[in-house]
């Protein structure tokens, strides 16, 4: 892909790197006993150590370790057995410590690698720079019209996990992949429910541009783009006001800006004007995060299949196409599905009808696959009956709708509504027979022209509802026509 | 190492300290004084040394992911200098 | 009778309590009585009477059922740098205001699990800074010593001025402290008692305001060796609430006690015989050595060549940790705020006002080695001066089993006649930093009185874990020297 702007000064590249923030599905706190839980009531869900009380003590989650480990495996990352977390120091009242407690100069996780998935069913690698963990902070409510600013805690010290991209994408469209994939990769693991909405996977775009071939230019940071489709946006955005900048003799200015969902626009964060100086340092009250030996072969040992491995897996084992392999591992529950249904009837035509007839009907109703009203196993016996030739296709596709309204399984629908295809030549000879003593000049015109033999398998198919099978007619009709 | 007037005032700031403009001269000479004197250590060779992470050999616990704590919000805002429904108030937050 | 139970050591006072010769509250009634008497000491800077009297009320219940605890109905006073569930807590400044913790520090929970009776919370070095109890928002203390010849008040020392006052004057049987470059072993040194720091990692960290994180330790005063471990037996062990704290099984402290030294071997740092350590401390601490080796040690001078540098490692790594670890007190969850005319003057004027001046000071510097371009040339080159120093005694401790040097380089001084140059003072920490540094186990024991009366201590330093030798040193030295000098007003025991 390859995505430029067309500026009064030639052409313009950007360059792209992400800082994915991805909470841990923990149920306690990175360095705390309080709960992670989204949506209580404000300060709720707090310890005095999320409080930044005196004489607070840090003890680290093991779970929130393991979960960085797996997340680093499902990167193809370097695990670092020894990382050290750091402290981050600065003033802000969601930050009760006065710091935040993150990994600088030895992060957990070291470099990995991101397969990116392209339209053109092409691949393309970003690379991972490194993963980190690091405590939320919590959540300020700015008062509209009041000179204060209320604090919640209870954000406060749940684990995220920073996923550093390298500057590898030129294009925002790659920027919206590279999130799916991401997201993908996460709920595969289980170690992130990827809830955007509820802020468990945020992003900041680190943007610039550059003349091709040219050497990088100055970044901005672009902060809280939350949601898939404000990515593109917020990039192509901020990529535009980079161009008019430089074009009309301007520099960028390296600062942090905050995309407005509502303007389409980003705009500089006022109150991180001031230069930051972190002074990282060790935090001495954890020691340096060592992991036990067998610790990473244990986590590589339990990792699922993931997407990459999944999608390359149904290709092969059921000859699907790069795309419609693409679109079924996507999600896990959706390649848990389509492998209950292929077990039942033809792998590709079960391909076909989730994604063409199922998705198109979820999609209609608001509802994802775990919330179907076809199980799995029903689709599979749908197919089976195509196979067997118990239905048309066309009679499938009516079993479909009913299936999908009721919930009932297909051989129950076909049962209890006589929808069974016609196969008894016996049946359908009877009719012919009657439509040809019917209708002798139909006949002879047939007898002249065989290619107009359809009729009379058009009016079997209409006396017998459509559930006569059409290739039996067709022989039929021809035999008795002498055709 | 030396630190004037400004360096003070810039210190002070990063570390939200107010110091007064007629106290900054004489800080600024107490500092250079500690520095001066701590700078010694430059006499130490340490290239092959690796910096202390942590001064005794301990392994340290690591927490079960139970939740074991919060539900305590009285406790959490007892010592507020202001709240409000729940929540600490402060300063207006400018972003 | 009740009179005279504030004499008592603490194991005396355990013994009287089980063959039931008075009650944990008559007890307690005579520690009060002494805390009201000597109140111009300003020892204290919240008394807890009530409270008390109510613990040794139940101390007594339980020892009426034989459920006495290992210090059930001892009177102790505990330093205001412990978080005590319900009873402010200070740190002696006043940024914390009337802060009251909603949770207790694992230490003191120990302790009044062991049925100790909490007199009150002592006075400090703001936040543990300083080595004189100058530095305290709620005024200085007093050393309960004077020199005979002029009686002019003297400094306690620091930054557990406090509880060594109280342990000295006789207001508790003991007291905790915490020591993070000496301030427990500096003030025992100066007020004729025993103090010890045990090995970092020893005694939980959790619910102590913390100073500098990687140097702080929890210990204890008491008026003899013995009398220190058995507090320090029920502060120690591990908690799962501090990734420092060590899991390791906790030894009986007082096993060694009045055993012979023979097999001991005891180095004399050759390096501590430093510029400004007073004459008649050298000669103490000569006549140290000369006692080890009459009861059967084996004294040899030994190395530690880089000792010289600790101080000033010392005064990187503590005002780097303290920048941060005091950063959380911001007035925005608790303590005080003053307001200004937005956030970042909030923020200015709370803690400007909040802080002593040599709590900023430390601030500012650690500010400073922390921040960008300087953060390699000093906090990075400590941390690895800091760890030649530990290679230093790891190198010792092949060749002896401890160290004995001076606790301080000289006598405590007059109030009013500390040097106004922060370095002069800092150089009262010579002797005790190092021990912080390299997260040994530390003790002063009195040893003597310097030619104008006032009481000398010398330190032992043991290898990591072994506490025990420490304290079979410090008795065997406490033995010998038979320090028996009380503090002016408080009278000779009868």
């Amino acid at each position: 892909m390859s995505w430029t702007i067309e500026g009064n000064t030639g052409t313009w590249e950007i360059v792209v790197g992400l800082e994915v923030h991805a909470q841990v599905s923990s149920q306690a706190k990175l360095f705390s006993g309080a709960a992670t839980a989204y949506g209580a009531e404000p300060n709720t869900q707090v310890s005095p150590v999320d409080a930044g009380m005196p004489g607070m003590l840090p003890v680290v989650n093991a779970y929130c370790v393991e979960q960085a480990v797996r997340t680093g495996l499902g990167l193809k990352a370097e695990i670092n057995k020894v990382s050290v977390f750091e402290r981050k120091n600065y003033f802000y009242p969601d930050l009760p410590q006065g710091y935040q407690i993150s990994q600088y100069q030895h992060p957990i996780v070291g470099k990995g690698e991101l397969i990116l998935d392209m339209p053109d069913g092409s691949q393309r690698p970003i690379g991972i720079t490194r993963l980190h963990l690091e405590q939320d902070a919590g959540k300020s409510i700015h008062d509209q019209g009041h000179d204060t600013t209320l604090i919640d805690l209870n954000r406060s010290g749940v684990a995220l996990m920073e996923i550093v991209s390298e500057p590898d994408i030129r294009d925002p469209e790659e920027a919206v992949l590279y999130m799916r994939k991401l997201r993908s990769i996460l709920r595969y693991l289980g170690t992130c429910d990827g809830n955007m909405e509820e802020g468990s996977l945020r992003c900041d775009a680190n943007v610039s541009v550059r003349k091709p071939g040219q050497p990088f230019g100055t970044r901005c940071e672009i902060k809280n783009v939350n949601s898939m489709r404000f990515v593109a946006r917020a990039i192509e955005y901020e990529a535009r006001r980079q161009v008019d900048i430089l074009e009309s003799g301007g520099v960028i200015e390296q600062e942090t800006r905050l995309f407005d969902s509502v303007k389409g626009e980003t705009r500089s964060m006022r109150s991180k004007e001031e230069a930051h100086d972190y002074r990282y340092f060790p935090d001495p009250d954890l020691l340096p995060l060592e992991l036990p030996d067998d610790f990473v072969e244990k986590i590589r040992a339990s990792l699922p299949e993931l997407p990459d491995e999944k999608r390359a897996r149904f290709m092969a084992e059921y000859g699907l196409s790069s795309y419609d392999a693409g679109v079924l591992v996507a999600e896990r529950e959706t390649s848990e599905y389509y492998e209950e249904a292929a077990r039942h009837g033809d792998p590709k035509q079960a391909a076909n009808w989730i994604i063409t007839e199922l998705f198109g009907r979820l999609n209609k109703a608001g509802m994802d696959i775990t919330q179907s009203p076809i199980s799995a196993a029903n689709l599979g016996k749908l197919l089976g009956l195509i196979k067997d030739g118990t239905l048309s296709g066309r009679l499938a596709k009516d079993v479909f709708t009913i299936m999908f309204d009721t919930g009932d399984a297909p051989d129950k629908i076909v049962e209890e509504r006589g929808m069974k295809q016609v196969t008894d030549t016996g049946a359908i000879e009877a009719i012919v027979d009657k439509l040809i003593a019917d209708n002798p000049g139909q006949v002879a015109t047939v007898q002249k022209n065989p290619k107009v033999a359809g009729w009379f398998t058009g009016q079997v198919m209409k006396a017998t509802g459509g559930k006569a099978n059409p290739g039996v007619v067709n022989e039929i009709v021809a035999k008795k026509l002498g055709i | 190492m030396a630190i004037d007037k400004a360096t003070v005032a810039k210190i002070a700031h990063l570390a939200r300290l107010e110091v007064p403009e007629e106290q900054q001269e004489h800080l600024a000479k107490e500092l250079s004084g500690i520095l001066g004197w701590v700078e010694q250590l430059g006499e130490v060779n340490t290239d092959a040394v690796e910096p202390l992470r942590s001064v005794m050999p301990i392994t340290q616990d690591w927490r079960a992911d139970e939740v074991t704590d919060g539900n305590r919000r009285e406790d959490v805002l007892a010592n507020a200098p202001a709240q409000q429904d729940g929540y600490f108030v402060v300063p207006k937050v400018v972003e | 009778m009740s009179v005279d139970l504030h004499r008592l050591t603490l194991a005396e006072a355990k013994k009287g309590l089980a063959a039931r010769e008075f009650r944990a509250v008559e007890l307690t009634e005579a520690s009060i009585a002494q805390m009201e008497c000597h109140r111009a000491l300003n020892a204290f800077i919240t008394e807890t009477p009530e409270q008390a009297l109510a613990m040794a009320k139940a101390a007594d219940e339980r020892i009426a059922k034989g459920e006495a605890g290992p210090l059930e109905g001892i009177p102790i006073a505990v330093k205001d740098l412990f978080c005590t569930k319900g009873i402010r807590t200070t740190a002696a400044s006043n940024i914390l205001g009337n802060f009251v913790p909603p949770y207790e520090s694992t230490v003191t929970k120990k302790l009044w699990e062991a049925g100790a009776v909490c007199l009150g919370k002592t006075s400090l070095d703001q936040f543990g800074m300083g080595s004189a109890n100058l530095n305290s928002a709620f005024g200085l203390v007093k050393s309960p010593w004077t020199r005979p010849s002029d009686a002019k008040p003297l400094v306690p020392g620091g930054s557990s001025g406090g509880s060594a006052v109280a342990v000295a004057a006789r207001m508790c049987l003991a007291a905790t402290g915490t020591d993070t470059g000496g301030s427990i072993r500096q003030p025992a040194a100066y007020t004729g008692i025993t103090g010890i720091k045990p090995t970092y990692g020893r005694c939980s960290r959790f619910g102590i305001i913390a100073y500098a994180s990687s140097l702080d330790q929890a210990g204890a005063f008491a008026r003899n060796v013995r009398d220190s471990a058995i507090l320090l037996q029920a502060m120690a062990g591990h908690d799962p609430n501090d990734s420092t704290s060590a899991d390791l099984p906790v030894p009986d402290f007082t096993a060694g006690i009045g055993k012979s030294l023979k097999g001991l071997k005891i180095g004399i740092p050759k390096e501590y015989r430093v510029e400004g350590l007073s004459p008649e401390i050298d000669r103490l601490w000569q006549q140290g050595a000369d006692w080890l080796r009459a009861q059967g040690a084996e004294v040899k001078e030994v190395s530690l060549p880089h000792s010289r540098y600790a101080l000033a490692t010392y005064y990187i790594i503590a005002p780097a940790e303290v920048s941060s670890n005091l950063a959380r007190y911001d007035g925005m969850r608790y303590g005080l705020r003053v307001e200004g005319r937005n956030l970042t003057e909030t923020y200015e004027k709370s803690r400007g006002a909040g802080f002593g001046d040599e709590a900023k000071r430390r601030i500012m510097i650690g500010t400073y080695v922390l921040s960008a371009g300087y953060y390699d040339a000093y906090y990075v080159k400590a941390q690895k001066v800091r760890r030649i120093l530990v290679n230093n005694f790891r190198k010792v401790f092949e060749e002896v089993d401890a160290v004995l040097a001076p606790t301080t380089p000289t006598p405590a001084f007059r109030i009013g006649e500390e040097p106004d140059d922060p370095v002069a003072m800092y150089l009262n920490d010579v002797f005790t930093v190092t021990a912080n540094l390299t997260g040994l186990p530390g003790m002063s024991v009195p040893a003597g009185l310097s030619s104008d009366g006032l009481p000398l201590g010398l330190q032992i330093m043991g290898k990591p874990w072994d506490e025990p030798t420490v304290l079979q040193i410090g008795a065997a030295l406490e033995e010998a020297a038979q320090f028996n000098t009380l503090p002016y007003g408080i009278e000779a025991r009868a």
